[in-house]
Order: C-alpha cells, then sequence, then structure tokens
C-alpha cells in the first residue's frame, strides 16, 4: 500500500489540469504576446485562468499577478514592497515562524537597510496579535504574516491583523502568505484588508511553476524580473500558459468544493489524531480540531530520529516530511518549531504528516499500524 | 592553424623492460577509452616510445585535453601540428607562421628538437635543427637561441607524417590503470575513500568497490551520493564495479550485543570480512581503505591493528600519511570533495559513540565479538546474498 502524507510538500496534480495543459503544450502553444490568432489563443487560457482565480478571491483580474510559485510571489511581495516604499519607512514587521521564501527575503532587507522586526508567537505557534498594534510605527511599510503555517499547521489571526494594521497605520502594506492556506480556506482579501497574498499552484494539485501574487488595486510594488513587460510590468517574461492554464483548473476544482473538502480533511485530521494519540511516547505539536489547519499534524516521537523514522516509512510506502531536516553535517533547526519552544531533544524528532482531498482513511491506518510496529524497534537502538 | 594531434609522453612505463608493451597497449587502450566521450573522432597509434593521439575530424580540443589529463601513465601532453612531407621549405614555412599565430609576444629564447624517424628524410636531425633555427632567427629577431635552458623547445617529428610542437601539458603520472591487478576499494560517502581509490589505481590497479549502507538509518540519497562519487573516481580508474552491502542488520546486532565504545571497530572489522568476501570473488589482490593515522578514534594505531587483523588479504591505505588538508586537496583536485560534502548520514556516524575506545586491545574485541557468535553467520550470509553489484561507468561532468 502507498500512503502519500506528505501534500505539504507537494499534490499530485489533477487530470483535469493535466489534461488542459497537455492542450496547451501540444496544440495551443502560441506566445500570448504574439499579434495572431495563434497567440490570442493563448491569452484566453491566462484570461480564464485570471478570472477563475480572482472569483475565488473576489478579487479584480487585474489583481492577480502570475508568478513561478509561492517562492516568486513572497520575494515580489516583499522585496517589491521594500523597494518601492522605502522612501516612505524601512520598518517591517513579521511572524518569526515564517517560511523560507518570506524568512530570507527579510533577512536581505535587513541587511541591506531594513529593519526587520519579529511578532511573538504563542506555544501554539500562533502570532500574538495583541502586540502588533504597539509595534506598528508612521515609517513601518509592511507587515508580513503567513496564514497557515506549513510546520504545524497554526492558523494566525490575519483578518484581526489586517483591522489592527488600516486603523493603525492605513498606509502600511499587508501582506498574506497563504500558501499552505489558499484553496482550503475563503479568502477575502479586499475584504479584510490584504494588500498582498502569495499562492502556490503546487500545493492546490496544480503544477510545479505556478503561482500568483495577489495584488490589491493602487499597491505599488517594485518589480523584480524585467523585460517584456508581461503581467501589467509586474512579472515580465513569457507566461508559462500551460502551467497558468493548469492552476485555473486546480483553483477552480478546489473552490467549487470548498467547504466538503475542509470538512473531509478535518475528519481524516480527527481520525489521525486520535489514532495517533494511543501511541506511547508522542506528542502532537500545536493545536488539533478546527482551531488549526484541515490537513497538518506535527508529532514529535520521543527516542526515535525523524529522518531515520522518515527512512523506514518510506521503505513501507508511507511518505511524510521530517519536521526539521537534521543530519550530523547539516544541522538546519526549524524556526517554527524553535518559535514555539519544543523541547530541545524534539527538534530531530518531528515528523509531519499532511493529508489531500485523495487521502483516504484506510491510508491514515496503515500508516498509525505501521508506525505502531516499526517505533519499538527504532526506539530500541539510539545513538549513545 | 590549428592543432590536430597530441604527442604523449611516458616516463615510468618506459622502463619495463620486455613487459613494456603491455604498459603501451594498456595506456593506448585507456586514451581510447577516456577520448570516447569526447567530440570528434580519434586514432591512438604508438610509435617508438611515443604515444601519439590523431584527430581524424574536428573536435573538442579543451575535451580531449582534459580526458589526457586524467589518463594515468602520462607524463607529457603536446598538443601538435600535423603535416604532410611536401619538402623542407614548406615545413619551415609552415613552422614560421605556427610560431607567428601562436606567440604574439616574440621576446623568449628557444631550441629546435628535431627527431628523424623515417631515414629517408633528406636532412638529418642535426641539419634540421640549424636550418630551421636560422630561418626562425631571420623571421622573428626577438626570438633568441637558447641550448641549454630554452623558455620554448621547438619540436619536429619526421615520421610518415611530419609532426610539430612547442607547447606541453602536465599529466598525471602514475601507471597505466590494467596493468597491476584489481583491488577492492570500501568507498564510503567522505572525503578520504574516494582520494585512496584514485591514488591506488594511479599506480596502475583497477578498482572493485564495496559500500555499506544503513537503511532506514540512511538513505537513498546517500547511496546515490556514493554511485556519483564512483563515476568521478572512474573517469581516472575506469568502470568500477561497485557491491552495495545492507550493513543494517550487522549494525544492529552489534550494538545490542557489544560494548557500545567498541562498536565502530567491530563494524569495520565486519567491513573488513565482507569487503574481503566480494574481493575474493571479483579476483582482487588486495582492500583499499581511506585511513590516516589518528583522524579519528578508529584510525589509531590500536585500532588500525584491530581492524586490519580481522582481514587476511592485504590492506592498503594510501592515504596513511597524509594530513586531514592534504586529502582535501587531493578530493579537490579529483573533483570529488563538493560531492563528498553532501550533507547525508554515513552508516559510520549513526551509532557512533560520545567517547569510542581510541585505545582498543584486540583480545578485548574478539571477546565481545563472541556475543555476536549466534547470530553473525546468519547475517553476513544474508548480507552478502542481498547485496547489488552495480557497474559505475565514468560520468562526464563538464
Amino acid at each position: 500500500m502507498i500512503a502519500y502524507l506528505d501534500n505539504s510538500a507537494t499534490t499530485q496534480c489533477s487530470e483535469a489540469a493535466a489534461e488542459k495543459m497537455m492542450q496547451v503544450l501540444r496544440v495551443d502553444f502560441g506566445n500570448p504576446s504574439s499579434l495572431h490568432t495563434k497567440g490570442m489563443e493563448a491569452e484566453n487560457y491566462i484570461r480564464d485562468a485570471r478570472k477563475i482565480i480572482a472569483r475565488t478571491l473576489k478579487a479584480k483580474e487585474k489583481e492577480i499577478i502570475f508568478t513561478s510559485g509561492g517562492t516568486e510571489a513572497n520575494n515580489l511581495a516583499i522585496v517589491g514592497t521594500a523597494f518601492a516604499r522605502k522612501r516612505l519607512g524601512k520598518h517591517i514587521i513579521v511572524s518569526p515562524v515564517e517560511h523560507a521564501s518570506v524568512a530570507n527575503p527579510m533577512k536581505f532587507l535587513s541587511e541591506n537597510g531594513f529593519e526587520v522586526e519579529f511578532l511573538p508567537v504563542d506555544s501554539n505557534g500562533r502570532v500574538l496579535i495583541d502586540s502588533l498594534w504597539d509595534m506598528i510605527r508612521p515609517d513601518t511599510i509592511l507587515v508580513s504574516m503567513m496564514h497557515v503555517n506549513n510546520e504545524i499547521g497554526a492558523v494566525m489571526p490575519i483578518k484581526e491583523a489586517a483591522k489592527i494594521i488600516k486603523e493603525k497605520n492605513p498606509k502600511c502594506y499587508f501582506h498574506v502568505d497563504a500558501i499552505q492556506s489558499y484553496g482550503k480556506y475563503e479568502i477575502l482579501p479586499d475584504r479584510w484588508g490584504i494588500d498582498l497574498l502569495s499562492v502556490s499552484g503546487h500545493k492546490i494539485h496544480g503544477p510545479k511553476g505556478s503561482g500568483f501574487l495577489f495584488c490589491h488595486e493602487g499597491v505599488l510594488l517594485q518589480p523584480e524580473i524585467l523585460g517584456g513587460g508581461q503581467e501589467s510590468g509586474m512579472r515580465s517574461g513569457t507566461e508559462n500558459v500551460p502551467a497558468i492554464a493548469g492552476l485555473g483548473v486546480a483553483a477552480q476544482e478546489m473552490y467549487d468544493h470548498l467547504k466538503e473538502n475542509r470538512e473531509y480533511l478535518f475528519s481524516l485530521k480527527e481520525h489521525f489524531v486520535s489514532a495517533i494519540s494511543q501511541v506511547e511516547g508522542i506528542h502532537v505539536n500545536g493545536l488539533t480540531g478546527e482551531d488549526s489547519a484541515p490537513h497538518i499534524v506535527s508529532v514529535s516521537f520521543q527516542g526515535v530520529r525523524a529522518e531515520v523514522l522518515l527512512h523506514a516509512l518510506e521503505d513501507k510506502g508511507i511518505y511524510v516530511s521530517s519536521g526539521s531536516a537534521c543530519s550530523s553535517n547539516r544541522p538546519a533547526v526549524s524556526r517554527t518549531l524553535t518559535a514555539i519552544h519544543v523541547e530541545k531533544e524534539y527538534l530531530d524528532e518531528t515528523l509531519r504528516f499532511s493529508f489531500s482531498v485523495h487521502t483516504t482513511v484506510e491510508e491514515i491506518d496503515y500508516a498509525i499500524d505501521t508506525i505502531k510496529s516499526i517505533l519499538p524497534i527504532l526506539r530500541k537502538y539510539t545513538r549513545h | 592553424m590549428s592543432y590536430q594531434a597530441f604527442v604523449i609522453k611516458y616516463g615510468e612505463i618506459g622502463l619495463k623492460g620486455k613487459n613494456r608493451h603491455l604498459f603501451e597497449d594498456a595506456l593506448v587502450h585507456n586514451i581510447t577509452a577516456n577520448l570516447k566521450n569526447v567530440d570528434g573522432e580519434f586514432r591512438v597509434d604508438r610509435e617508438q616510445g611515443r604515444v601519439y593521439v590523431e584527430a581524424l575530424s574536428e573536435f573538442d580540443y579543451e575535451g580531449a585535453l582534459e580526458a589526457l589529463q586524467r589518463v594515468f601513465g602520462i607524463v607529457e601532453i603536446c598538443p601538435a601540428v600535423l603535416t604532410e612531407d611536401n619538402g623542407f621549405d614548406q615545413l619551415s614555412d609552415e613552422i614560421l607562421s605556427y610560431l607567428d599565430e601562436t606567440y604574439s609576444d616574440k621576446n623568449f629564447t628557444f631550441k629546435v628538437l628535431a627527431k628523424r624517424g623515417r631515414k629517408n628524410y633528406p636532412m638529418n636531425s642535426q641539419e634540421i635543427n640549424m636550418e630551421l633555427g636560422g630561418r626562425i632567427l631571420d623571421r622573428f629577431p626577438e626570438m633568441k637561441v637558447d641550448v641549454h635552458t630554452p623558455e620554448k623547445e621547438i619540436h619536429v617529428e619526421i615520421r610518415e607524417k611530419i609532426s610539430f610542437y612547442s607547447e606541453k601539458f602536465k599529466g598525471l603520472g602514475g601507471m597505466p590503470v590494467g596493468t597491476n591487478g584489481k583491488a577492492m576499494l570500501l568507498l564510503s560517502g567522505g572525503i578520504d575513500s574516494p582520494v585512496a581509490g584514485y591514488m591506488i589505481a594511479k599506480r596502475g590497479v583497477s578498482i572493485d568497490a564495496t559500500y555499506f549502507h544503513a537503511p532506514p538509518y540512511t538513505s537513498e540519497r546517500a547511496k546515490q551520493k556514493v554511485v556519483d562519487l564512483a563515476k568521478i573516481v572512474a573517469r581516472y580508474s575506469g568502470p568500477i564495479r561497485l557491491h552495495v552491502i545492507n550493513f543494517t542488520d550487522i549494525q544492529l546486532a552489534i550494538y545490542e550485543k557489544c560494548p557500545h565504545d567498541e562498536l565502530t571497530i567491530i563494524m569495520r572489522r565486519y567491513m573488513m570480512y565482507l569487503a574481503e568476501h566480494f574481493a575474493r570473488e571479483d579476483g582482487d589482490m588486495g582492500l583499499v581503505t581511506g585511513e590516516s593515522i589518528g583522524q579519528v578514534a578508529s584510525q589509531t594505531m590500536q585500532s588500525l591493528y584491530c581492524t586490519n587483523e580481522a582481514a587476511t588479504m592485504p590492506v592498503f591505505r594510501p592515504l596513511i600519511g597524509f594530513d586531514k588538508q592534504e586529502i582535501i586537496d587531493r578530493s579537490l583536485q579529483i573533483g570529488t570533495y563538493e560531492t563528498s560534502i553532501l550533507p547525508f548520514e554515513d552508516c559510520c556516524t549513526i551509532f557512533v559513540a560520545k567517547h569510542p575506545v581510541t585505545k582498543p586491545r584486540l583480545d578485548v574485541i574478539k571477546k565481545s565479538e563472541q556475543n555476536l557468535n549466534e547470530v553473525i553467520d546468519d547475517l553476513m550470509k544474508q548480507a552478502i546474498e542481498t547485496a547489488e553489484t552495480i557497474l559505475v561507468e565514468a560520468e562526464d561532468v563538464r
């Protein structure tokens, strides 16, 4: 049996999306910038995808900038804001549990004259929103916060954050990394007060190399990729038409069944958490139930190195991620797990299980049974 | 005018008396094999203590030169111009225009070194030296003759065809792989063992290899890394038969039944047994390890003594007197370093004790090994039966 429980790393591309892409790759392969009909055909795919995506966010079509994925969307939002607005101020606020594609642009900015300040989080990885009011200054140009944390599934209070930001300093932009939440929740950036929102295609059964940045009308960014002026000049380069078309199909599928899908995922998660909780010497990180994301569970296994358990599970056809990639040569400690004060010994003993609508109860039961049978063996042999 | 050939000079193998042709044949064979991945068609000939590589088509000059610089046994590589015999006047004109094109700054000393292999050529070597030297001086007055320590030697070789050259590149030295039997390399994903393999191959020895992996404690990527390292070493040594041995159960048994501070030594002793099994199967005459004295606990004199005792074949340790930095320098030079430092767990490090014994005693180790008596034969048999053999060919990484 195969149990792919690593859907926060990537998902299988949906059949309809793949079919659409094949059509674009093989038949309607024109360059959208070409003046002839072949170009127009291609442009229509982009137009359709943009329409679908705008509708899912109740946004305007021109507010969608297609990118090569989540990382590029985050970079464009953060570095693009900083460079476009540095005359207004150089203060930026960010959560300490962000993905590397936010954390590293922030690091780059702080090394280049910007002042980056971190919000506090509670032991469940949620941003403590109360301190945000006091941290926002007249020279704060950007607040960036993820919606759903990729490692433990914590859901951030982005609606409340947006309200505080717009009240305290209406000129400050608010960026949300929605890479783990788009397709799981309804997100209404315009109504809530979100200026910038990043999404990745391959996390929602779209193709890799696809994604977009929602950029609210009137928000000014400095583009990072300069060239032929595609995507309203915000992202030059011939559009990745097949990927964009596939992304559109995937987004449509996600939002056609948003509520049922979420309920299904929550039921899987509940099933998983209650079963894994029976196992001795484990700890589920962060909140469970509907207080955290429907598709992510982080579990620490006392006395077992995550990487070893991961490879042992892999051998049985079960695919998961380690919460914190560690090895003897490269101790890369997870920012999130560190920020929520997971005990030191657990840092290297944490696995992430993440589900999709294609995940079945049988797969979860198989994974749990396998874990139960190999844990005692692995625990017998530990490094001294 | 561009180079169409390389004159290959070899040193040590010229001294091998009656076996000389075996060494030369191996050199020709290895040169041919290494040029296989280079764009162009080549003919490799040997004649009077030289190997000539002649391009029969347009070819990738840089690629060919690099390929030749990876062949053990070559001391010097001289890119040469080939020409037909149309009389001495035309030959001198060609050499003059070659010099003109090759050296924009002609402020150097030189000497002409002609070698007449074809005795019916109307001038002898000395006459060519004198006459050509004179014509060069007439044409390029900045050039000066220095017969003792010239900056450039202008070689002219008269055979069926005529070749001339004045540039030279260093080869790797050593002896052609395949002329000194075979050995079994204990290859890990670290920095040392690929270098050890390279050093042994440099002396003409073909290589087989064993790698011990320990799933789930080591990953598929760790194994891929070792295969990648073998591909790089194979660029010098030729194809490597790599035996991938699943070592997990043996390791766990040792862990369970023997003192933890002796784990590494006992483990290494079983690696020796297993490597020797496959060495015998493959017809190897010795084992090769990347050990150097005192580098880690398992490489003290006492530890080496204990490990060595497990082998009945000779164990060659070409890095024994190297410092770590010297090994790193060599691995950078041969191109294995960047792959070696990729961060994947090695089977040697997974259960390593905090304070392993540094002065193990063989009698104590052997006594501890007796705890394994009940299980070890089966486990060894299983490890041998489940081993996977991969023929690793050189991969060009340009």
